[in-house]
């Protein structure tokens, strides 16, 4: 089927309060093809849909869908002329059904009674015609996230939608989940719809790409065949430079081992856990989603308790029962939702800096804000955290800075071992570079690291050695000279 | 737009108050009287009390309605407890209501504490059945009867003055001045903030969530008994009636003041100066001779009102 041009955007503008978000961006959208859209935070992306789908209005330029003029004042609008967007927050009400959810504002009626049996029998068709293995009468709260997702372009297909929008898809998903979504995108190019597609995995780029936009500071740099560009080639239009050994792998010693886990297990999450951490090491715990390795970390972290086996901090017995003691022997959890489980959004950054220090410095009960306040600013100032001061909420700045927040706090805790989730999840390039940064001077003055990570280029990238984990438990552990990504992939999938 | 914050909390509500002090002294030129400004100190003494013991619940999330009950059952047990020794000294009086208050406190509190940390009962069922249980402990000690009885010294906390000040302000005072402190520049005080923040970041920073919790109700326990103990004192009687739809000025000079029912924000300055304004707005509809039911219908719309610019605060 020939493409068709589904949406022109030509010189969109959009400025907010002393920032020019959009600087007369045009790019074309055509039916049938995949357009990524990359950048780093900040670089406009958001706005961008944001204009698209209707939550905002653009200041200058114009949009046109299928040659007609259009210009949402709502989102209603733009859902009626056929646009929706799958968030990465996503829109479902738990407790409803798959089918409630589908139906949900244009639920089928006779009378005032609704019509369930139809409304099933439809959203079944849907999820059918998506080859989704899905109960339309599953409720929300009981499916996988991966599962929600697909649940969500099942509702934009029911509204006829030619255009869908897809904010970061993939971020919390696995690698089959990820196979079974560009199916699934596949399907819709077939069926002519067009899809804009916003990520930061440039590796699943040439996967299910046609076209990529690069945006920087609200300004579009370069719209680009996926097959005329490369890894390299995008990093360097999205942050306007080269950037080389992404992940420095510095060449250094390890030492002694100061964790030594045995044995560990825990019902339901994992079983019979053994593995050592040397001194300056940085050791990849990979696997797929559920494997168990969030709940690992929490556990040696003391956050929840282990049913059986031994946790020894150089050569001591500490099976923890409660973080508290954690930190006191010198350990800090990076969890992995920083929002929800790392910050206190509503508090600054030196409140959460100083937070598990406070009684370490305090005088009779007393906090010790001198302490607190000149440890804030240190921080700032080595991890530079863009912020426009240590009392400003946390709630405003990006992905990227809070999580340098939260590693503060622990390197403001004098930790020794630090227990990393996911650490750069939903983060610009150029942070990630200054976390891998980080982690490197840190293992270098001797501290040791821990990371669960479900990006398999960054664990092979930045990793001494790799476990990886299948269902609770370690199937492999493998030195990073030995390992590739289809290794790990094998261990983290087939059956022994 | 956002409101501006100075050290006096929201500029919003002081102009508010200041606003409300013009009108008022408008109306009534008694308002301005130093005897009518003594007046509004004592009366919101026995509130500022209950305040600020809910500030602290609030700050960390939770709720607790149970305090004018709790309140009116240590001003029937402290009063009943007196009455077996003849007269004593004032101070002495003084101690034993303290005393008393903590262990009421600590057992109303406490059992607060536990339904809501080991049984996971919401604060506002658990603090209801408190509501429930310390009223009807009160009738069942006193058979419906108020404990009279009681030698004039018994008065003195809450008729006495020190110089020109009431006793009672005076507490007020002390209590308002040591929650700030503990608040604003103890470790605690930064935990409270913590749990009323996210409880789970609170736990991953080492803190013991349920340590804290118990100390928050505790606290509720003993400044609301300690209120009844007062109340008491300045009736020289134990009521065991008394005390009922207190939580309302409670959580009304609270959340009005700027402690956001969420948890996790505000500080003791809200918490004055909403005491203040409902302070300032029942004297003056009395003064004016707005009747007393009246005046309950008014204090529900403050609340709501307050809660509801809470909100839009917070969203903004």
């Amino acid at each position: 089927m020939p493409k068709q041009n589904l949406l022109k955007i030509r010189n969109v503008s959009k400025s907010f309060p002393g920032v020019k978000a959009l600087d007369a961006v045009s790019l074309e959208i055509y039916s049938g093809e995949v357009h990524v859209i990359i950048g780093e935070n900040g670089a406009g992306k958001s706005t961008l849909i944001k204009i698209i789908s209707g939550v905002y209005q653009n200041d200058d330029g114009e949009l046109r869908l299928k040659g007609k003029l259009v210009h949402f004042t709502d989102p209603q609008q733009a859902i009626k002329a056929g646009i929706s967007v799958i968030h990465q927050e996503l829109s479902l009400v738990p407790d409803l059904t798959v089918a409630d959810n589908i139906f949900l504002g244009r639920e089928l009626i006779k009378g005032k009674f609704l019509e369930k049996k139809e409304m099933n029998q439809k959203t079944q068709e849907i999820l059918t015609s998506l080859d989704l293995d899905i109960n339309p009468e599953e409720k929300i709260r009981n499916l996988s996230t991966a599962k929600k997702q697909m649940v969500e372009i099942a509702r934009s297909v029911s509204w006829n939608s030619s255009l869908v929008i897809m904010d970061e898809p993939t971020s919390s998903l696995a690698k089959h989940e990820v196979d079974s979504l560009f199916k699934i995108i596949r399907k819709l190019k077939s069926e002519n719809v067009g899809i804009i597609y916003i990520s930061h995995r440039l590796q699943e780029i040439p996967e299910i790409g046609d076209k990529v936009t690069v945006l920087r500071d609200g300004v579009l740099i370069k719209t680009l065949p996926v097959i005329e560009t490369n890894e390299a080639k995008l990093v360097s239009l999205m942050v306007g430079r080269q950037i080389n050994n992404y992940y420095h792998r510095e060449n250094k010693k390890t030492g002694k081992i100061v964790l030594k886990v045995e044995s560990i297990t825990r019902k339901s999450h994992f079983k019979d856990i053994s593995f050592n951490l040397r001194k300056g090491e940085i050791l990849g715990i990979a696997g797929l989603i559920g494997a168990g390795r969030t709940e690992l970390l929490r556990s040696i972290f003391g956050a929840d308790k282990i049913e059986n086996g031994s946790i020894f901090l150089n050569g001591k017995l500490t099976n923890f029962s409660h973080p508290v003691q954690a930190i006191h022997h010198k350990i800090g959890l990076v969890p992995e939702e920083r929002r929800s489980q790392g910050l206190m959004l509503n508090k600054s950054m030196r409140e959460n800096v100083s937070l598990p220090s406070l009684n370490i410095h305090a005088k009779k009960g007393f906090v010790d804000k001198l302490w607190e306040i000149k440890a804030s600013e240190d921080y700032k100032k080595k991890l530079q955290v863009k912020t426009p001061s240590i009392e400003t909420t946390l709630k405003s700045l990006s992905g990227g800075n809070q999580q340098k927040v939260i590693i503060a706090r622990w390197l403001a805790a004098d930790s020794k071992i630090l227990l990393l989730d996911e650490p750069t999840r939903g983060i610009d390039v150029n942070a990630k570079a200054e976390i891998y940064h980080l982690m490197n001077d840190f293992t270098k003055s001797g501290g040791s690291i821990l990371m669960v990570s479900s990006e398999l280029p960054e664990i092979l990238g930045i990793a001494d050695r790799i476990i990886v984990m299948r269902e609770g438990i370690i199937t492999g552990i493998l030195d990073h000279r030995e390992a590739s990504e289809e290794k790990i992939m094998t261990l983290a999938t087939l059956d022994k | 737009m956002k409101l501006g914050k100075n050290k006096l909390g929201d500029y919003g509500l002081l102009l508010t108050f200041i606003v409300i002090c013009i009108f008022v002294s408008i109306m009534t030129p008694k308002f301005l009287l130093p005897q009518n400004i003594r007046n509004i100190m004592t009366q919101i003494s026995i509130n500022a009390l209950l305040a600020t013991g809910m500030s602290f619940v609030i700050l960390t999330g939770g709720i607790d309605i149970g305090v004018g009950s709790v309140a009116a059952l240590a001003g029937v047990l402290i009063p009943g407890f007196c009455k077996y020794f003849s007269e004593l000294s004032p101070l002495s009086y003084v101690l034993i209501g303290l005393l008393g208050s903590i262990i009421i406190g600590v057992i109303c509190g406490g059992f607060n504490a536990i339904a809501i940390t080991k049984f996971n009962v919401h604060p506002f069922i658990a603090t209801l059945g408190m509501l429930s249980i310390a009223r009807g402990l009160a009738y069942v000690y006193t058979g419906g009867k108020p404990v009279f009885g009681l030698p004039d010294s018994f008065g003195w906390l809450g008729q006495g003055y020190i110089g020109p000040i009431p006793v009672l302000v005076i507490v007020m005072i002390l209590i308002l001045a040591i929650a700030h402190v503990i608040l604003d520049k103890t470790v605690p005080g930064r935990y409270i903030y913590a749990v009323g923040s996210n409880e789970e970041v609170a736990k991953l920073n080492g803190i013991k969530v349920h340590r804290i919790k118990f100390m928050v109700y505790i606290i509720s326990g003993i400044l609301s008994a300690l209120a009844g103990v007062c109340l008491s004192s300045k009736l020289v009687s134990g009521q065991p009636m008394i005390g009922s739809g207190y939580e309302l000025n409670a959580i009304a000079a609270a959340v009005m003041g700027g402690i956001s029912m969420s948890g996790g924000k505000g500080k003791i300055i809200n918490t004055i100066m909403g005491l203040l304004t409902i302070g300032v707005i029942n004297n003056g509809m009395s003064l004016i001779g707005v009747s007393s039911y009246w005046q309950t219908v008014v204090m529900g719309f403050i609340i709501v009102g307050a809660v509801s610019i809470d909100q839009y605060k917070k969203a903004q």
